[in-house]
């Protein structure tokens, strides 16, 4: 057990290095001198050096490259060109209101999907089955922009059932903001989820001591709950544990669309004003976050599950 | 290709008739896309008509015209030559390296497998989103960033799983017989286990082209996608977020109407070849 957390842990160093690598190439590589993208096409010579100055893009890549991962190793990431703040500072106030968006909406997904799924697993019949699919892709076949467009046109505009977009800082009141987002992230993620859930509890389903369970005079709402719920258990807890990164981010689409002053706000202005030690520091943060998240889930899979191979 | 890979197909049985309208609509799409592309039909996308802006759907403009008074069916037929090409293209930049990658790490091992998954677990440990994101940033806008992108981007979990079914069959008897016999290693590849996985690359394929799609209306949104003027779906779409408040409809109606019918058939099909050629895919019907 001790072995394979160091050993896990001890992954995570060639990952980091290897994300750094990634991001370095994109940004420094590919980009090009992100003086020029900058300047504009009317720049004279001299101001374009005066970018590079500041950029370090004047440097040797070695050297750009030692700079990026010393950034990273001291988190410092200095001041956004677009907004003239420190990014930490930036990124640290809109991780709440991200949080505010999709963590509640990641768990009225998980209701709503799981019991959707297990109470379709009740009724067995084909055709039950089939209109459930149907529905599920069909709302996967919708654009998540469309569905924003259209419910914010619908719900806020036109019948005035919620505000189109704000943010307040007062508990009760910003539940107002909140719920047409919720609503809309709840549509758009809820169809892929029915279906895997219900892919795995029909695993469960045809295993053997669903059969024994039967025979020995169960009813089938205890054996969907007892049984085949607890052990579908385990592979919807590790695909849970691998979206909880994600929510992080927040969501770019709806805190644009409903002015949410999130993480996934601030990178979309990032991106459209051509910010780049914002885009930078974001991806790089959030990879961290990210890989870090990941190692934990990994550990407490390992703690959940007393089967998982130890190699 | 191979005989093993044909008799999968043989076992599908009757065709549901949802799998007929599917197939339908996409054989549909690929002539819209090739009609377009010989600049046989909707030929005026780009012809503006400036006394003749937002007109509702009438006879003469069946779906209206946009802002710049431009015929909104053309543009939407348009879009689905753009969206099958970027989803089409994607998918099979993806495809390719997965499934090469894959079969790599998984028949050799060894180092080959050390480094590749230490590539995939890298690409995977940046939020896709994020990577995305950050690429076509640097790339800039345009058709061939797009497609790139996307498809550099989402071959992760094709080549996991083709990596663990290769790794899989490798050690299954058929594959030792071949080894027995004297079989060279690109042909137990070609011909052995390759007709053996290929069901797991087709899907994904289909997973990955319908992901693109949708990427990239969000693409398009953020200003990544195509390049302004294009007539993609994505830039439709978006056009219509301030037009809807002035009861302009019809864009927005007919480019999700079509990316609709498109991803929908697409699922449908998908769905389906799980069922049928996926033997770890369970159903209890």
């Amino acid at each position: 057990m001790k072995r394979y957390f160091l050993r896990r842990f001890l992954y995570t160093f060639p990952t980091l290095f290897g994300v750094s690598l990634v991001l370095f190439f994109i940004f420094n590589g590919i980009g090009g001198d992100p003086a020029y993208q900058l300047a504009g096409k009317n720049a004279s010579l001299e101001q374009i050096e005066n970018l590079r100055q500041q950029l370090g893009t004047h440097q040797s890549l070695l050297h750009q490259y030692k700079d990026f991962l010393w950034q990273t190793v001291t988190l410092d990431w200095g001041q956004s060109w677009y907004f003239k703040e420190n990014i930490n500072s930036m990124l640290l106030k809109g991780l709440g209101p991200s949080l505010a968006l999709t963590v509640p909406s990641f768990f009225f997904t998980l209701l709503l999907a799981l019991s959707v799924a297990l109470s379709f697993s009740y009724f067995r019949s084909e055709k039950s089955h089939s209109l459930l699919t149907w529905f599920c892709l069909s709302l996967m076949s919708v654009s998540f922009l469309t569905f924003i467009i259209v419910f914010q046109y619908l719900f806020a505009f036109k019948w005035g059932l919620f505000p189109i977009n704000g943010w307040s800082q007062d508990f009760p009141f910003v539940l107002s903001f909140l719920l047409l987002p919720w609503f809309i992230s709840i549509i758009v993620s809820v169809g892929p989820d029915i279906l895997i859930y219900r892919t795995l509890f029909q695993e469960e389903i045809n295993k053997d001591y669903v059969k024994t369970a039967q025979a020995k005079g169960l009813l089938t709402t205890q054996i969907l709950y007892k049984h085949i719920l607890k052990n579908s258990m385990l592979p919807i807890l590790s695909l849970l544990l691998s979206r909880i990164p994600q929510l992080l981010l927040g969501s770019l689409l709806l805190e644009s669309f409903f002015g949410i002053p999130g993480l996934g706000g601030i990178m979309i202005q990032a991106l459209q004003n051509a910010d780049f030690p914002m885009v930078k520091a974001i991806t790089m943060m959030s990879s961290l976050v990210y890989i870090l998240l990941n190692l934990l889930a990994d550990l407490l899979f390992l703690l959940f599950d007393p089967r998982v191979e130890l190699k | 290709m191979a005989p093993i890979f044909s008799s999968h197909f043989k076992s599908l049985g009757r065709t549901p008739p949802s799998i007929v309208f599917a197939i339908f609509c996409l054989a549909l799409f690929g002539l819209i896309t090739l009609f377009v592309e010989l600049d046989l039909i909707a030929t005026d996308y780009r012809v503006t008509h400036y006394s003749q802006v937002y007109l509702p759907p009438s006879f003469e403009f069946p779906m209206g015209t946009d802002f710049l008074g431009r015929d909104m069916l053309s543009r939407a037929l348009h879009g689905v030559s753009i969206a099958l090409i970027v989803g089409f293209l994607s998918a099979f930049i993806a495809t390719v390296i997965g499934l090469l990658l894959g079969v790599i790490a998984g028949f050799w091992g060894g180092l080959w497998d050390e480094f590749i998954v230490w590539l995939y677990t890298t690409l995977d440990s940046i939020p896709s989103l994020l990577l995305i994101l950050a690429l076509s940033f640097v790339l800039g806008q345009g058709l061939e960033h797009l497609f790139l992108v996307l498809g550099l981007t989402s071959w992760v979990s094709l080549c996991r799983l083709i990596r663990s079914e290769v790794i899989k069959q490798r050690s299954l008897e058929y594959i030792l017989t071949a080894q027995a016999l004297g079989v060279g290693q690109i042909r137990q590849i070609y011909y052995y286990i390759l007709p053996n996985i290929l069901h797991i690359a087709l899907i994904q394929f289909a997973l990955i082209f319908v992901y693109a799609i949708k990427a990239e209306v969000i693409l398009s949104f953020l200003g990544l996608g195509v390049e302004p003027g294009e007539p993609s779906w994505g830039v439709i779409i978006n056009d219509a977020k301030s037009e809807l408040t002035q009861g302009i409809w019809w864009g927005l109606f007919i480019a999700t109407t079509l990316m609709f019918l498109l991803i929908f058939s697409v699922n449908l099909i998908t769905d389906f070849m799980r069922k049928k050629l996926d033997p770890q895919y369970h159903s209890s019907h």
